[in-house]
């Protein structure tokens, strides 16, 4: 049973990253690209929790976390380019 | 005992530099290593002189045959003694001869170094090891003789020293290889025994021949000749000491040394006697014309080591013992005689022999002792250049050759000894008759002071003592080291001052009156010199430099063009060679791999891959559109590492993603929105072709790697990594244990990019765009709030992580590099979030500081092993219990990646809060 979620899971959040992708090719706006880009880093978390669970392992959990510690210091960076131009001031 | 002797010059060369500014100290403190070394010497000379030699030899790197081995037999003992012995004299009269603006320290110490260097050449029994001194002897010499570097003439003449002696120390290199394949040793013992195995080698010829360039480069030989005249830039105590007992000595030393190993073939003689006998005359025949009384004498100098290779080119016993002999004698007498050429130049100001006349009258104790060095030099009787001249006549005559070939080395002989007189009588009698001085920059000229004359009286002496009483004086000496040139076979020879009436005598006489007549008539000679086309070497050597230097440009221009897209197809061009040439010519099985089933998240995560990196190529020209994707690329690889069982690459790929992007942002803050379109259609199709083929060619590497069932590197490091590095994370255990010196290296290349990067960027400050890509007015708020707020929590948070990520590293995912990365950003995120003045206030600390911690900790673990009599960097591991934490494993590689740790953090936040700052200034100034 929880074999079969997990595998329904992962398909999920694998579409989840294809669409976010579209929304990054599609834009319009910069903004708009850089928030699926945060939403992609969202996602992969879902993916490497949902696949550690799968393989029954917590090898993995340490990606998870630094993504979710330290990945969205790129979003941060390039909001504060947006805004800013320097993001080092 | 005899390693400190060796080791005494270069100690001592320290020591002046104590004195300050009091000159007696400090040549009194110079003297003091060459006046121990040469006691100790004496007073252990005694198997020296029955025929022994004093022998210590450790291993050095005794795979390559290189041992430190010091063996002092007679040849060598008395080169020291003339090194060391003229090297005091030259100390005590350069005490003088310095004026107070020359440094006194630096030179001292340039002459103990040299003194040093020429010491080890003598005294080397180990061929390597003699070569590294042969060296030495070059670069000091090239600083001594650009000593006065802010004139001209002394930098070229230093360069042009440097590059021939320099260049012949390559030749004597590879001859010295050679040698030693030859023989199978480069023991000096194990080679001078070899003679006969030597000589019958097919290689011989090149050997010998690459050695005799590296001898004659050095001691100026005929055509290799022309540095030393124009090393006469020098100041004169070192020229006198180049001359004399050093630089163009050492040439002869080899020639001797190398004498019964080498000599004894047809080649040998034709060599060495053409190459003596042309630097014999055309030095003898300069030297009259020259003006310069320095010049004089260079050429002079020539003329006699023209002389000395001559008599080795002989190749007879009693010739080797003329050369030995001759060397003695010209040490003494040219050393003196640069000496009183060095008084005259201090004391009228010029060296010109048409103004300077008539100092007899001026300095009379000063001529007296020239005019008694001159006639050493002319082979007057009654000094010892007599003797071993008349020995060198005696045996140009005894050589044994048939018809006209008998004549020419006597008549030569003699003609060059004509030449020897008449320069001899021009030195005597134009600086201290002839008339009066001719518009002297110092007038009246008047004696030096008194202990500026003490080393060349010792030195006349020494040069009547031994023209007068030789059998007491010398020969002790002169048979040991003749039997040592000779490798103990001493001929008889007979060391007296009259033989009787003989052929020998009758040349003497002959260039005695000969050389007397071409003074006499010298005027019309330079009349007739005069008209002769002057050939300048140095104009022709700078030309030669030039060309090379141009020759050099133009082959670097054609690979480094400035065009990082050229460098990038040359090396992807050199890849796609390699990799076809690889599956070309090697036997290669395709076959297809165990599959893993397909299924829908990892073709998502294809998909994902494929399309992000194509669209990335589509629109590389919009910046921070490119940007964003290249951030896909690095998450999805990351993740698709995680798939594939690399937690390992997917924690490095994450933490130098997000470093990356900081990177990149901060450098398009000061670049166009998107870059203009530069390559042309024809270029883009044939990057595409390039770029295919190097992903097919990568491809197939990978897909044979991972198809073949090779034993592969990886098993070894996967079975050796408990017992051997004791941790279960092999790829730290690789990076820090097994391959940790590779480590090393990089955290020293990250460093030294993070000390250029602050270099370059460190008075750059450029100016901020005034508006955002759109043409619109930047936001107001620097800081938003929100983001402070967040932030700061979020630090300690990081910094734990990155702890448990560093101690966990030596058994699971993690270590040093990652956790370093780990800090840097969550540091680097506080700069962006509460500005660089914020964080700045609170880390004292300077990045440089901590990056050179950093380097220090890892070099001292790795050194740490050598207290264990073990190699660089062997990790040794035990257990500890602690209360709270329990076991815990403790690697001393852990302490190697504290060292890892610190060199990242420090590197990093180095490179980007200096690139962040680059700016600011700008910004504050403007009021933004």
């Amino acid at each position: 049973m929880i074999d079969l979620s997990l595998r329904i899971a992962a398909v999920v959040v694998g579409l989840a990253l294809l669409l976010n992708l579209y929304r990054l090719l599609r834009g319009p706006d910069l903004a708009d690209r850089l928030l699926a880009l945060d939403t992609m880093y969202i996602n992969s978390i879902a993916m490497i929790i949902l696949y550690g669970m799968y393989r029954e392992t917590t090898l993995y959990f340490e990606a998870a976390l630094l993504i979710a510690l330290i990945g969205f210091v790129s979003t941060v960076a390039v909001a504060k380019f947006l805004l800013r131009g320097d993001i080092i001031e | 005992m005899l390693y400190l002797f060796l080791a005494l010059p270069f100690v001592g060369a320290i020591l002046p530099a104590l004195a300050g500014n009091n000159r007696n100290l400090g040549a009194s403190l110079a003297a003091l290593a060459p006046l121990a070394a040469l006691t100790g010497l004496l007073l252990n000379a005694g198997p020296i002189f029955d025929g022994g030699a004093l022998v210590a030899s450790v291993p050095w790197a005794p795979t390559l045959g290189l041992n430190l081995t010091v063996r002092i037999d007679g040849l060598a003992f008395l080169f020291a003694v003339l090194v060391l012995g003229i090297g005091l004299l030259i100390i005590l009269y350069a005490r003088y001869y310095l004026s107070a603006r020359d440094s006194m320290p630096r030179f001292y110490a340039l002459l103990l170094f040299f003194m040093g260097a020429m010491l080890g050449i003598v005294v080397s029994g180990n061929l390597l090891m003699m070569l590294v001194f042969w060296e030495l002897t070059s670069i000091a010499s090239f600083l001594l003789i650009g000593f006065w570097s802010h004139r001209e003439d002394a930098r070229k003449g230093a360069r042009m020293a440097l590059a021939i002696t320099g260049g012949g120390g390559l030749c004597l290199l590879a001859g010295i290889l050679l040698l030693g394949n030859i023989v199978g040793s480069y023991e000096l013992d194990v080679v001078l025994a070899a003679g006969d195995v030597i000589r019958a080698h097919p290689l011989y010829a090149p050997m010998l021949i690459l050695v005799l360039l590296g001898a004659f480069t050095k001691s100026a030989q005929f055509p290799f000749h022309f540095w030393l005249p124009h090393a006469m830039a020098a100041p004169t105590p070192v020229s006198a000491y180049l001359h004399s007992a050093t630089m163009v000595k050492a040439g002869v030393f080899l020639l001797a040394r190398l004498f019964p190993a080498l000599s004894g073939t047809e080649l040998w003689t034709l060599v060495v006697s053409s190459a003596g006998m042309a630097t014999l005359l055309i030095g003898a025949y300069v030297a009259l014309f020259k003006h310069d009384l320095k010049g004089l004498l260079a050429y002079s100098t020539l003329s006699h080591l023209g002389l000395i290779t001559l008599l080795f080119g002989f190749n007879t016993p009693l010739a080797a013992v003329a050369a030995v002999f001759h060397i003695i004698n010209h040490a003494t007498f040219k050393a003196s005689l640069f000496m009183a050429a060095g008084i005259i130049d201090h004391e009228t100001g010029t060296r010109d022999m048409r103004r300077i006349n008539g100092l007899w009258k001026y300095m009379p104790h000063t001529a007296v002792l020239a005019m008694v060095a001159a006639a050493a030099m002319a082979g007057v009787p009654l000094m010892n250049g007599f003797l071993s001249k008349e020995m060198f006549f005696a045996e140009s005559l005894h050589l044994g050759l048939s018809g006209i070939a008998a004549w020419l080395p006597p008549l030569v002989a003699t003609l060059a000894g004509v030449f020897s007189v008449a320069y001899s009588v021009r030195f005597i009698h134009d600086v201290f008759f002839n008339g009066e001085p001719i518009d002297l920059p110092k007038y009246p000229p008047h004696e030096p002071p008194r202990y500026m004359k003490i080393p060349v009286e010792i030195l006349v002496a020494v040069c009547v003592l031994v023209g007068v009483a030789p059998a007491w004086i010398i020969a002790p000496l002169l048979d040991a080291a003749a039997g040592a040139t000779l490798n103990g076979n001493l001929p008889d020879y007979s060391l007296a001052v009259w033989h009787g009436l003989n052929l020998p005598l009758m040349m003497s006489v002959i260039a005695l009156v000969g050389g007397l007549l071409i003074y006499a008539f010298r005027h019309r000679l330079f009349s007739l010199h005069e008209r002769l086309p002057e050939v300048d070497e140095k104009r022709v050597f700078e030309g030669l430099v030039r060309m090379s230097q141009g020759l050099a440009w133009r082959v670097t221009r054609v690979f480094e063009n400035d065009s990082l897209q050229d460098y990038l197809r040359a090396m992807l061009m050199a890849l796609v060679l390699a990799l076809f040439a690889g599956l070309w010519l090697s036997p290669v099985d395709w076959r297809l791999p165990q599959m893993l089933p397909v299924d829908i998240p990892t073709v998502a995560l294809g998909a994902l891959l494929v399309v992000a990196a194509g669209v990335t190529a589509l629109w590389h020209r919009k910046r921070v559109f490119a940007l964003l994707l290249l951030s896909v690329v690095g998450l999805v690889v990351s993740v698709t590492f995680i798939r594939f069982s690399a937690p390992d690459l997917a924690l490095t790929q994450l933490v130098v993603e997000v470093v990356t992007v900081l990177l990149l942002m901060l450098a398009l803050f000061f670049l166009p929105d998107s870059a203009a379109l530069e390559s042309t259609a024809r270029g883009r199709v044939r990057d595409a072709v390039l770029s295919s083929l190097v992903g097919i060619g990568v491809g197939a590497m990978a897909w044979l790697m991972m198809t073949t069932d090779v034993p592969r590197l990886a098993d070894w490091f996967m079975a050796q990594s408990v017992p051997g590095g004791g941790g279960t994370n092999v790829v730290n255990v690789i990076l820090v244990d097994f391959r940790g010196f590779d480590t090393f290296g990089e955290i020293t290349v990250l460093a030294i990019a993070a000390l250029g990067i602050y270099a370059l960027l460190r008075e750059l400050y450029l100016k901020a765009p005034e508006l955002n890509g759109r043409g619109r007015p930047w936001a107001m708020e620097t800081h938003p709030l929100i983001l402070e707020v967040v932030s700061r929590p979020l630090l300690s948070l990081s910094l734990l992580v990155s702890l448990y990520i560093f101690l966990r590293g030596h058994n699971l995912p993690g270590g040093g590099f990652i956790a370093g990365l780990v800090t840097s950003v969550a540091l680097l995120m506080q700069y962006v979030a509460n500005g660089v003045s914020w964080v700045q206030s609170r880390i004292r600390s300077h990045y440089l500081a901590v990056t050179g911690i950093g380097l220090s900790v890892a070099l001292v673990t790795g050194m740490g092993s050598w207290f264990f009599d073990r190699p660089f960097l062997t990790s040794a591991h035990g257990y500890l219990t602690l209360p709270v934490i329990g076991k815990m494993h403790l690697a001393s590689a852990l302490l190697f990646d504290i060292g890892v740790y610190l060199t990242v953090v420090g590197a990093t936040l180095l490179m980007l809060s200096r690139l962040g700052r680059v700016s600011t200034l700008d910004r504050k100034r403007g009021g933004h």
